[in-house]
C-alpha cells in the first residue's frame, strides 16, 4: 500500500469544537459496490437480489468438492468501465487471491479477492458540496474485484442460524478512497457523487436498501494538520444518512476519549441506527490473519489497452462532462445543472425536453414543476405521468405566448391527471392567450366601468395596478396576456 | 525458523482443528522438523526471479454473461448435515 | 479361453471389437476378480450394478458398431474423482457419506468413449502420501510379493495388519495396485508431487502425469491446485496412451485447462526415436542412491542409444531444491483448498458448542494425522510474517526449476531420462515413524515434474535383486507426450514388460 499523504488544507469550518480546542476528522471509504451483471463472478448462477434459499446457487457457489472458478468477462469489463468513470488507472495485468477464513456464509472458507494487484489503481472523484458549497477532490485508491459472501439469518431459531447463499459469489467491486475527506456533509458528497458515477456508468445500480452499494466507513480525528489519529472502521453502512450519523458521533466519541486522556483502540465498530450510535464488534482481532495468496485455479488477468480504448470509447457521457455541457450549451446554472445531472435518468428527461427549446424555460418547467410534483408523489422521471414531449410541448405552448405561464400550470395539472397532447387540451378547452387587443380592451373597460372608486385611487396610488390586472385576468376567464393588460391599463388609467 | 507451541495453537486455531494440549509437543516437533527440511531454500539466490503464478503461461479464458446455473437448492443441500427450508443449519452465530 | 483379466487394455479393445469376447463378459471377469481381491483393499467401493449396465449398454453399441474408444473397457476410478450418485470420499473420513450429483469432466470423457465402471479406487487421504496409508479406508496393499516371501505366507498376512506386505505407493496406491491384480484394465490417478509415477514404479505398471493443463481438474477433489494433475496407469505404455487419449481434453469449466488438439496417442507407439536427444540430469544422482537404481539407469539410456537416440548429459542445477519447495507449495495450496471442510454444506459434521468449536471439532475428527499435518505447514507459511520468506521464495524457485528444463530444452534436448524412485516399495508400516521428511524422500526424483508442470511417464525397466519392481521416468516438453509414450515403449519393449505378480492374495 502506498503511504498515506495529505492531500487537504485543514478548513476551520469543517472542525469540531472540543473543550480543549479543535479537532479535524479524517474520514477514508470502502465502498462495496455490486457489479451489474447477470450471473456471478465466478460461476453461472443468477446475481439477481432475493431468490427462494440457494436456488441463485451453483455448485461451484456452494463450494462443492472439485469445482472451480470461471470469470465472467462482463464482470471485468464493468471494473474497467468504472475505473475509466473514476479517471483512475486501469492495470492491464491485475491477479486474484484468496483471502482465508471461516464464516459459515463464505463456503469455500476463503473470499477470492484482488490484493497486491488490483484490476484499477489511483484515480479520483469530484464532488460537489451542496450545503456549505464548493468542491473538494478526493482520491481513489483502487478499484478491485471480489466475490460476496452469502447471508446468515439469526432469527429464524433461537438456537440455529440458517445460511443462504444466494449472494455468495456475486461480483462486487470494492472502491477504495485515499483518507481525503473531512466531515460527515464531505463523507456523504461523495457517496452520492459516487453512486451517481457508477449508475451512469450502468456498473452498479446503487440500490442501498437491497445492499448492492454498501459503506465501510474509516474515522479518525486529530488536531487540525497534525498526524494522523488510531482509526475505527464502521462496518456496512448501507444508507448515506446513517453514514453521516455515524460518522458525526464516531467523531464526537473518539473527541471525547481523547480529551478525557484517553487512548482510540483500533477496532470495527456497527452503526446501530435506532440508538444513532457505533459500537464495538469485540471480534477477536486474533482471528485476523487472512492468508493472502494468489489463487492458484486462476490465471492473472490481462488485457490489451485496446481492450481497455474500445470500453472507453462506448462510456456514456459522465456527470461531471454533462453538468459542464448543460451550462454550455443550455445556459443553466450551475445549480440547476448540479441538481439535473444527480441521476441519468432526470439528466436524459431534461434533455429532451430542452433539445431545440429555451434551455432555461425548459430547466424551470423540470426541476420546479415536474421534479416537485413527482417528489410529491413518490415518483420519478421515469414513472411520470407526464412524459418529456409533452412537457416539450407545454414549454412550446409558452414560449410561442400560447398560454400564459399561469395556464400552463393548469394545463401541467391537467396532462398530469388525464394525459393528452397538451396542444390538443389547449385548443379543446379553450386555453389560448388572448391576444387580440381590442377583447382585452373590452374587457379593461368594463372593469374601469364598474369600478369608478378604484380608478380614482389608482391614479394616486400607481401599485393598485396590480388589482385592476387580477381583475381583467378574472374577467377574461386567465387568457388574456398579463403584458399586454399592464400595458393597456396603464393608458388607460394614465399610469406612467 | 523454529515455532514454539503457542504459535502451534495459534496455527491450529487458525486452521480451525481442534488440538489438545497433549498433542502440541508433538505437532511441534513435526513442524520444526518440516521447517528444518525447507531450510535449505534460504541458499538459493532468488533476486529478481519472479514468482511463479501460472504454471502453463496462457490467457485466463473468460465466460459470457449468461445464466446457466442454479435453481438446483436440493442438491445445493442434498448433502448437507443439517438444513431446513433448504437453508444450511449451523448452530447460532453472534454478531 | 485365457483369463480375461490378464489381457492389455488394447488386446481387450481389439477383442472387443471383433466380437471375440462380450464387454458383459470382459466387466465381470474383473468383478469376480475384485471379488477375491477385496483383501488387497485397492477398491474402497465396488459398483458391480454399474459396471453390468454399463457393460450391457457397451455390448448394444458393439453389436450396432457403434462403439467409441473405450467401449466396454472396465476400469477403475481414483475416489479423488466425483462420480454422480456414486459415494466420493478422497478417501477422507470428512466425506465419508458425500454423494456428489456430479460427473468429473475426466470421467465423463471416458463414459462418453464407452469405458465400464468397476469401482473406487483406494488413496492417501485427499492424495496426501506416498504410500496409501493415510487413507480412511486404511491402506491397500501390493500385490507385488514381498522378497522371502511366500505366497502362502503372504495371504496369511493379508489383513493381519498387513505386517511385512509391500505398500503399493502412493497416492494413488489403489490405482496401481488394482492394475498389478488385475482388477481393472485401466485406472484414473491424480498426481500432484509422484502420486501417479511413483506407485507405478512400485507396483511395475505404466503411469502417465500429463503436462498441467492437458487434463481437466473440474470434478476432481483439490490437493494443491498448481501442481495436480490427472492421468493413467495401466500395464501397457500402450494402454496408457489409449486412456489418455480419451482423458484429456479442453474443459471450459477449468481455466487452467488448455485449449488444444488431443492427438492420438497410440500412434506415437513404435515410432523411431532416431536422433533423438535425451538428456541425463547429472543432479539426479543423489547421495544414497542404490547401486542397482543407478544401474538400471545407464541401462535406460543405452536401450535408448541402441534405439537411436543420442544420450547427453545435462545439469538442471535447482533439482535439489524442488523437495522443499514443493513441501511448502503443495501444504499452502492445500490449506486453502480444503477449508471448504468445514461441516456445514456437506461431509461429516462433528456438533460443538458454537460454530468455532463445530468447525474445530469436525476438522479434528475429520481429517487424518497426514492431512492435518500439512494443513498445520501450509496455515503457517501463509501466515503473516512468514509468506513472503516462505511461499513466494518457494515459488520463485519453482520459476528456476522451470527455467533449469527450459534451458535444457532448448538447448534440443527432446525428453529427460531419470529414475522414478530412489527405491523399490518399502513394506507397510515401515515408514511411518516421526519423521514425515523420510517419507517425502520418495517423491524427490517426481516433484521437479510437477513443480515445472510438465508431462512425466514412469514405465517398469527392471527389477531390484530382491525382485522388486523399479521404474524409469522420462520427462518431456509441456505439451509432448508424444515422444514420452515413443521413448516409453522403447523401454519397455527392451525391459520386457513386467510380469504381473500370480494371484496369491485369492
Amino acid at each position: 500500500m502506498n503511504a498515506i499523504v495529505d492531500s487537504r488544507t485543514p478548513d476551520p469550518k469543517k472542525f469540531i469544537k472540543g473543550a480543549t480546542g479543535d479537532w479535524e476528522i479524517i474520514i477514508g471509504l470502502e465502498i462495496h459496490a455490486q457489479v451489474t451483471s447477470k450471473a456471478k463472478l465466478f460461476s453461472g448462477a443468477s446475481a439477481e437480489y432475493g431468490g427462494d434459499p440457494n436456488a441463485h446457487v451453483a455448485l461451484v457457489d456452494a463450494a462443492m468438492p472439485g469445482m472451480l472458478p470461471v470469470i465472467n468477462e462482463e464482470c471485468v469489463k464493468q471494473a474497467i468501465r468504472s475505473g475509466l468513470g473514476l479517471n483512475a488507472q486501469i492495470n492491464l495485468r491485475s491477479v486474484f487471491d484468496r483471502k482465508n477464513y471461516f464464516y459459515p456464509d463464505l463456503p469455500q472458507g476463503y473470499q477470492i479477492s484482488q490484493y497486491k494487484s488490483p484490476i484499477v489503481g489511483e484515480g479520483k472523484v469530484i464532488v460537489d458540496l451542496p450545503e456549505s458549497g464548493g468542491q473538494i477532490t478526493v482520491g481513489i485508491e483502487r478499484l478491485h474485484l471480489e466475490q460476496d459472501a452469502g447471508k446468515s439469518l439469526h432469527d429464524q431459531s433461537p438456537t440455529m442460524s440458517f445460511v443462504d447463499l444466494n449472494r455468495s459469489g456475486v461480483a462486487l467491486m470494492e472502491i477504495v478512497s485515499k483518507p481525503d475527506i473531512r466531515s460527515s456533509e464531505e463523507a456523504r458528497a461523495y457517496v452520492t457523487k459516487l453512486r451517481t458515477i457508477l449508475r451512469y456508468l450502468g456498473t452498479c445500480d446503487g440500490n442501498m436498501d437491497e445492499g448492492s452499494l454498501r459503506a465501510d466507513v474509516n474515522v479518525s480525528v486529530r488536531r487540525p494538520g497534525g498526524a494522523f489519529g488510531t482509526r475505527c472502521e464502521i462496518k456496512n453502512v448501507n444508507s448515506i444518512r446513517f453514514m453521516g450519523q455515524a460518522i458525526e458521533y464516531e467523531a464526537r466519541r473518539q473527541v471525547g476519549i481523547l480529551e478525557d486522556g484517553g487512548t482510540i483502540d483500533q477496532e470495527t465498530r456497527l452503526y446501530d441506527a435506532a440508538k444513532g450510535e457505533t459500537r464495538s464488534m469485540r471480534t477477536k482481532e486474533e482471528a485476523h490473519d487472512y492468508r493472502y495468496f494468489p489463487d492458484p485455479d486462476l490465471l492473472p488477468l490481462e488485457f490489451t489497452q485496446s481492450y481497455v480504448d474500445e470500453l472507453k470509447a462506448h462510456l456514456p457521457e459522465l456527470p461531471d462532462a454533462k453538468k459542464a455541457r448543460f451550462i454550455a450549451d443550455y445556459g443553466l446554472t450551475t445549480y440547476d445543472a448540479s441538481v439535473l445531472v444527480g441521476e441519468r435518468d432526470q439528466a436524459d428527461y431534461f434533455e429532451s425536453v430542452a433539445q431545440g427549446r429555451d434551455g432555461k424555460l425548459a430547466a424551470n418547467w423540470v426541476i420546479n414543476e415536474l421534479f416537485g410534483r413527482l417528489n410529491k408523489e413518490g415518483k420519478d422521471v421515469t414513472t411520470s405521468p407526464v412524459s418529456s414531449q409533452q412537457l416539450g410541448a407545454i414549454v412550446d405552448l409558452i414560449s410561442e405566448g400560447t398560454i400564459s405561464g399561469k395556464l400552463a400550470k393548469d394545463l401541467f395539472e391537467i396532462v398530469w391527471t388525464e394525459g393528452g397532447d397538451p396542444r390538443a387540451i389547449v385548443e379543446a378547452r379553450g386555453m389560448k392567450q388572448m391576444t387580440d387587443t381590442g377583447a382585452i380592451e373590452k374587457a379593461i373597460d368594463a372593469v374601469i366601468a364598474a369600478n369608478p372608486d378604484k380608478v380614482e385611487q389608482a391614479k394616486a396610488k400607481p401599485t393598485m395596478i396590480g388589482w385592476f390586472v387580477g381583475q381583467v385576468m378574472k374577467e377574461t376567464g386567465g387568457k388574456a396576456n398579463p403584458q399586454a393588460v399592464n400595458d393597456l391599463l396603464k393608458a388607460k388609467l394614465g399610469i406612467q | 525458523m523454529s515455532v514454539d507451541q503457542a504459535t502451534v495453537q495459534r496455527i491450529a486455531r487458525l486452521a480451525r482443528i481442534a488440538v489438545t494440549d497433549e498433542e502440541v509437543p508433538h505437532l511441534q516437533g513435526e513442524l520444526n522438523a518440516m521447517l528444518s527440511f525447507v531450510e535449505q531454500l534460504n541458499s538459493v539466490n532468488v533476486e529478481g526471479v519472479e514468482p511463479m503464478t501460472s504454471v502453463t503461461p496462457m490467457a485466463m479464458k473468460k465466460r459470457v454473461d449468461e445464466v446457466t446455473d442454479g435453481n438446483i437448492a436440493e442438491i445445493v443441500t442434498g448433502n448437507a448435515p443439517q438444513t431446513e427450508d433448504h437453508y444450511f443449519l449451523v448452530p447460532k452465530v453472534i454478531e | 479361453m485365457t483369463d480375461l483379466t490378464s489381457l492389455t487394455l488394447a488386446e481387450a479393445r481389439d477383442a472387443l471389437k471383433a466380437k471375440k469376447i462380450s464387454a458383459l463378459e470382459l466387466t465381470d471377469a474383473h468383478l469376480n476378480a475384485m471379488e477375491k481381491a477385496k483383501a488387497l483393499n485397492a477398491y474402497v467401493l465396488d459398483t458391480p450394478k454399474h459396471a453390468r449396465a454399463m457393460a450391457k449398454a457397451s455390448d448394444t453399441k458393439l453389436q450396432k458398431g457403434e462403439a467409441g474408444l473405450l467401449e466396454g473397457i472396465p476400469l477403475g476410478i481414483k475416489d479423488l474423482y466425483a462420480t454422480k450418485g456414486v459415494r466420493t470420499t478422497a478417501c477422507s473420513k470428512i466425506l465419508l457419506n458425500f454423494v456428489p450429483e456430479y460427473e468429473s469432466t475426466v470421467t465423463s470423457k471416458l463414459w462418453r468413449d464407452g469405458a465400464v465402471m468397476l469401482g473406487k479406487l483406494n488413496n492417501d487421504e485427499f492424495a496426501m502420501g506416498s504410500s496409501n496409508e493415510s487413507s480412511a479406508f486404511g491402506p491397500s496393499v501390493s500385490p507385488i510379493l514381498p522378497p522371502n516371501v511366500s505366497a502362502a505366507q503372504a495371504k496369511a498376512k493379508l489383513g493381519n495388519c498387513n505386517k511385512g506386505l509391500l505398500v503399493p505407493g502412493g497416492s494413488s496406491g489403489g490405482s496401481a495396485a488394482a492394475i498389478a491384480a488385475r482388477l481393472c484394465l485401466g485406472a484414473t490417478a491424480t498426481d500432484t508431487g509422484g502420486s501417479i509415477r511413483q506407485p507405478a514404479a512400485f507396483t511395475g505398471t505404466v503411469g502417465m502425469k500429463p503436462t498441467y493443463g492437458r487434463c481437466s481438474r473440474w470434478g476432481i477433489v483439490a490437493f494443491a491446485s498448481s501442481l495436480d494433475q490427472d492421468g493413467p496407469i495401466a500395464k501397457t505404455v500402450r494402454d496408457t496412451a489409449i486412456m489418455l487419449r480419451s482423458m484429456a481434453g479442453h474443459d471450459p469449466k477449468d481455466t487452467t485447462s488448455v485449449d488444444r488438439a488431443v492427438p492420438d496417442y497410440e500412434a506415437a507407439i513404435g515410432k523411431s526415436i532416431k536422433g533423438m536427444k535425451i538428456g541425463i540430469p547429472k543432479e539426479y544422482r543423489v547421495d544414497g542412491m542404490s547401486q542397482e537404481i543407478d544401474a538400471l539407469w545407464s541401462k535406460g539410456a543405452e536401450w535408448l542409444k541402441q534405439a537411436g537416440a543420442e544420450i547427453v548429459e545435462i545439469s538442471l542445477p535447482h533439482t535439489h531444491y524442488a523437495l522443499p519447495a514443493y513441501y511448502i507449495v503443495a501444504p499452502a495450496e492445500a490449506s486453502s483448498n480444503l477449508a471448504r471442510y468445514d461441516g456445514v454444506r456437506y461431509g461429516v459434521r462433528v456438533p460443538g458448542k458454537d460454530i468455532i468449536d463445530l468447525y474445530e471439532k469436525t476438522r479434528a475428527n475429520g481429517f487424518g494425522v497426514e492431512v492435518r499435518r500439512r494443513i498445520m505447514i501450509g496455515t503457517y507459511v501463509l501466515s503473516a510474517g512468514y509468506y513472503d520468506a516462505y511461499y513466494v521464495r518457494a515459488q520463485k524457485i519453482r520459476t528456476l526449476i522451470k527455467q533449469d528444463f527450459e534451458k535444457a530444452y532448448d538447448s534440443g534436448v527432446d525428453a529427460v531420462l531419470t529414475p522414478a524412485t530412489p527405491s523399490p516399495a518399502f513394506g507397510i508400516g515401515e515408514k511411518s515413524g516421526a519423521d514425515p521428511v523420510e517419507m517425502y524422500l520418495n517423491d524427490i526424483f517426481t516433484v521437479t515434474v510437477n513443480m515445472a508442470g510438465l508431462p512425466g511417464l514412469a514405465v517398469p525397466a527392471g527389477v531390484s535383486k530382491e525382485g522388486l519392481p523399479l521404474g524409469l521416468q522420462l520427462i518431456g516438453r509441456p505439451f509432448d507426450e508424444e515422444i514420452l509414450f515413443s521413448l516409453g515403449e522403447v523401454i519397455e519393449q527392451a525391459a520386457g514388460r513386467t510380469k504381473l505378480p500370480d494371484a496369491w492374495w485369492a
